[in-house]
């Protein structure tokens, strides 16, 4: 197990966030923490990116003390739910950011780095895009060019919160696919918050169902979906499920008759 | 039908009657043309009610030039300090969470609503030879009080908000996911605050430090207290004006008063120009 994470604890003034949690997952796993708005799984997930300190608790990963790793040298490549691009900085210089801000004796040289951005825009499939700033960049445009800049790091974990929340459904699916093949090439330990049941138990291999501070259920999607750990693990499961069907409903084709 | 009857133009639900309309756009060209372009006007006519050459041979005299050079001497010092601390404070207020925030933001409007004459007598209690370190400073031969030193400490207290006020909106808004962002791709501090919050910030900081700058020239009562008024060496601008203006040399007075007001213009022109030129740079940085 190369993921260990030991009875974390975070509380906000008097409001506990997390009340000890506690999963593992090995290198390469794909992740989701899933679980309702106020759950404590963005809490989490920014513990992991070191933005947020633990108050209790301790987390391994790849044999080293997490925690202890201060967030700039964590290489946790961190995408965020709104993106947050530097809005005055064009795609190229986005993507290059991490590369550029380190310290001399590391830093490729200036041709090293275009070919990296050239070749990271290549990736997510904005190929002449580099110039562009991010004010006029569609959605998902966006959420590629976060994608980008995170692992121009060369991450050792990748932290996705509600990597998909504001797409609309095409795009999301889409994007689904295409970040698991990514995953799938490149290995990368990967964690992603969302609150979409569909999406956690379609993408991931291991899904870590959370609720007020807890994890109720950790396991693969065909566990949970075979054997719901708590009344609210099955309740969640299905909750989702009937909103997500209704929301398919209206796309479906009307019949003819009607008219 | 509708269209023969009379074409009456439909109001919006929040409009008022032309008439309302034009009783508030009066009021307002009243009161500006009143209380400020008639008084600005007067100042640039009473300069030259006695030519141009006599407005000009104000500034030869050497307490004139002498309290312009303090002027901008005082403001060049004071201006970029209260710059730091502006961007410091505004920094601590936007991006972190600390016990006494409010208590902060609230000390940083203080010399809003503090009258200038008191700032300048809090540093006379102080720093003065009958201060609280009057004695000590006598002893190691340091003059604050009637000096250059004791004109700075004024301004920097009468300043003091403008660059703060004027970022802390603005980097409250923008939130700290770029700079979070920035510090997990491996940035360190000054690298974060460098690359990302300056050039996020730079056109609400250039308003600061302009009227900041406007302000930190065109002090009066704060500096008055402080002074001593001891002409060539401790008179700024707005000092030397009262001087003359006392002495009854009122082209001399309305001369240096042209001098300040056209200072206070160019503040303003510049303002507008930068907000015309980049516009939608300023907006692009201003939206998610």
């Amino acid at each position: 197990m190369s993921l260990v994470v030991d009875s974390v604890a975070k509380r906000f003034s008097r409001f506990p966030a997390l009340k000890g949690v506690s999963f593992a997952a090995p290198q390469g796993a794909f992740v989701a923490l899933l679980g309702p708005s106020g759950s404590g799984k963005t809490t989490l997930l920014r513990i992991l990116g070191g933005l947020e300190f633990a108050d209790l608790g301790q987390v391994t990963f790849d044999g080293m003390d997490w925690l202890s790793v201060p967030a700039r040298e964590r290489r946790a490549g961190f995408v965020f739910q709104q993106y947050a691009l530097f809005r005055h900085m064009t795609v190229a210089k986005n993507i290059a950011f991490g590369l550029n801000v380190r310290p001399r004796r590391t830093r490729p040289s200036r041709a090293e780095i275009a070919r990296r951005v050239e070749e990271l825009l290549h990736l997510v499939q904005l190929e002449g895009l580099g110039k562009r700033y991010p004010s006029e960049l569609s959605g998902g445009q966006r959420q590629r060019v976060a994608l980008a800049r995170a692992l121009a790091i060369e991450p050792r974990m990748l932290l996705l919160d509600e990597p998909f929340g504001a797409l609309d459904a095409k795009v999301r699916k889409e994007l689904r696919v295409w970040l698991r093949s990514l995953h799938d090439r490149t290995g990368i330990t990967t964690i992603f918050v969302t609150h979409d049941q569909d999406e956690a138990l379609e993408l991931a291999d291991l899904v870590a169902v959370m609720n007020a501070g807890k994890i109720e259920q950790i396991g693969t999607p065909r566990d949970i979906r075979a054997a719901p750990a708590s009344a609210f693990v099955a309740d969640f499961i299905e909750r989702s499920a009937e909103a997500t069907s209704i929301a398919v409903l209206p796309t479906r084709p009307v019949p003819l008759s009607l008219h | 039908m509708a269209a023969l009857l009379p074409a009456r133009r439909a109001r919006g639900p929040i409009e008022d009657g032309p008439v309302t309309r034009a009783a508030f756009i009066l009021i307002a060209v009243g009161f500006i043309v009143l209380f400020l372009l008639l008084p600005l006007i007067t100042v640039f006519a009473q300069a030259l009610s006695q030519g141009v050459n006599a407005a000009l041979a104000a500034f030869d005299d050497p307490d004139a030039r002498s309290a312009i050079r303090l002027t901008f001497l005082v403001a060049a010092i004071a201006v970029p300090l209260n710059v730091v601390f502006g961007v410091a404070a505004a920094w601590a207020v936007a991006k972190f969470d600390f016990p006494g925030k409010s208590m902060l933001v609230t000390l940083i409007d203080l010399p809003f609503s503090v009258s200038p004459v008191i700032a300048g007598l809090v540093y006379v209690l102080i720093f003065g030879l009958q201060g609280w370190l009057g004695p000590l400073l006598r002893d190691y031969n340091i003059k604050i009080i009637f000096a250059l030193p004791g004109l700075v400490l004024a301004t920097i207290f009468v300043t003091f908000p403008f660059v703060a006020r004027e970022l802390i909106p603005l980097m409250t808004d923008q939130g700290r996911d770029e700079e979070e962002a920035a510090v997990s791709l491996g940035a360190s501090g000054w690298s974060t605050f460098r690359r990302v919050t300056l050039p996020n910030i730079k056109w609400g900081l250039l308003y600061g430090v302009l009227l900041c700058n406007a302000r930190a020239m065109g002090e009066f009562g704060a500096v008055s207290v402080v002074s001593g008024h001891i002409r060539g060496l401790t008179n700024t601008m707005p000092l030397h004006v009262e001087v003359l203006y006392n002495d009854y040399q009122y082209v001399g007075a309305f001369a240096i008063a042209s001098l300040l007001a056209l200072l206070a213009l160019v503040t303003l022109v510049v303002k507008s120009f930068l907000e015309w030129r980049y516009a939608d740079e300023i907006a692009a940085v201003h939206r998610h």
